[in-house]
């Protein structure tokens, strides 16, 4: 599992654009580099992102080797309920990776 | 080892470092193949990236799309690296919960080159914006 770093305004009003910042602990190994032998280092990326606030899509991303080791994203989302963002991604080796996170709206 | 094998080890580096590079043309085909002909617009939209770069590794890059026309939305965004040993970079579509056309992140560049937005409206057209820079070191190969 990654270590990740996200930052997101916990309490909101209704009706607020509010943004989601995340960053997270991944070599992005690019499949471009070759070792001190000459091989070429297999390719191990995170590959697909998605973000979703109450079930409802706030943006999905395809990452390709170009996207900075230890990726750092941000984007914007508005307060509707008070629910949960829920963060997915996946690399190349199939692994999945879902943090949450619960943010409380006020009218 | 003599200089003729010497000379052909050197050249078959250079063959190596030069082919994995995308060009403008193979970008240029992405995007036709991306907007199948519907209208390109010149700007109304900002990629914001730093015009010299001193590290190819880690360069910020953010992208805002002005306000669309009312009952419109963006879609989606797409950048393109006409010099990247892959000319993709990001691609990036946006939900119902998303508030602002607004993206920031950092991206890996191998040289000097020009980088490539599009913004993708709801009623089917496009938006574009590009920056050239320059790359002093370069990510990627090492």
């Amino acid at each position: 599992m990654a270590r990740t770093l996200i930052n997101v305004k916990k309490t909101l009003t209704r009706g607020e654009a509010f943004e989601i910042r995340l960053l997270i602990a991944h070599p992005m190994e690019s499949g471009q580099r070759r070792d001190s032998n000459g091989q070429v280092i297999a390719r191990d990326i995170i590959n697909r992102f998605s973000c979703t606030y109450n079930d409802m899509l706030v943006l999905e991303a395809t990452l390709f080797p170009a996207i900075s080791a230890n990726p750092y994203l941000s984007f914007w989302a508005v307060a509707t309920e008070t629910g949960s963002i829920v963060m997915t991604w996946t690399d190349d080796h199939g692994t999945v990776q879902t943090e949450r996170v619960e943010v409380t709206v006020s009218a | 080892m003599n200089r003729r094998a010497f000379l052909l080890s050197g050249a078959a580096l250079v063959a190596v470092s030069v082919e994995a590079r995308a060009t403008p043309a193979e970008v240029a085909r992405l995007i036709a193949a991306l907007t199948e002909g519907a209208r390109v617009v010149e700007g109304g939209m900002k990629l914001d990236l730093p015009l010299l770069v001193e590290n190819g590794n880690v360069v910020a890059m953010s992208i805002t799309v002005d306000d669309p026309p009312p009952g419109q939305h963006v879609e989606s965004l797409h950048v393109f690296a006409e010099a990247n040993p892959l000319p993709e970079v990001l691609h990036v579509r946006f939900g119902p919960a998303a508030a602002r056309p607004r993206i920031a992140t950092r991206i890996r560049l191998a040289t000097s080159q020009s980088v490539i937005a599009l913004a993708k409206l709801s009623d089917g057209s496009f938006r574009r914006d590009s920056v050239d820079l320059l790359v002093t070191l370069a990510a990627c190969l090492d």
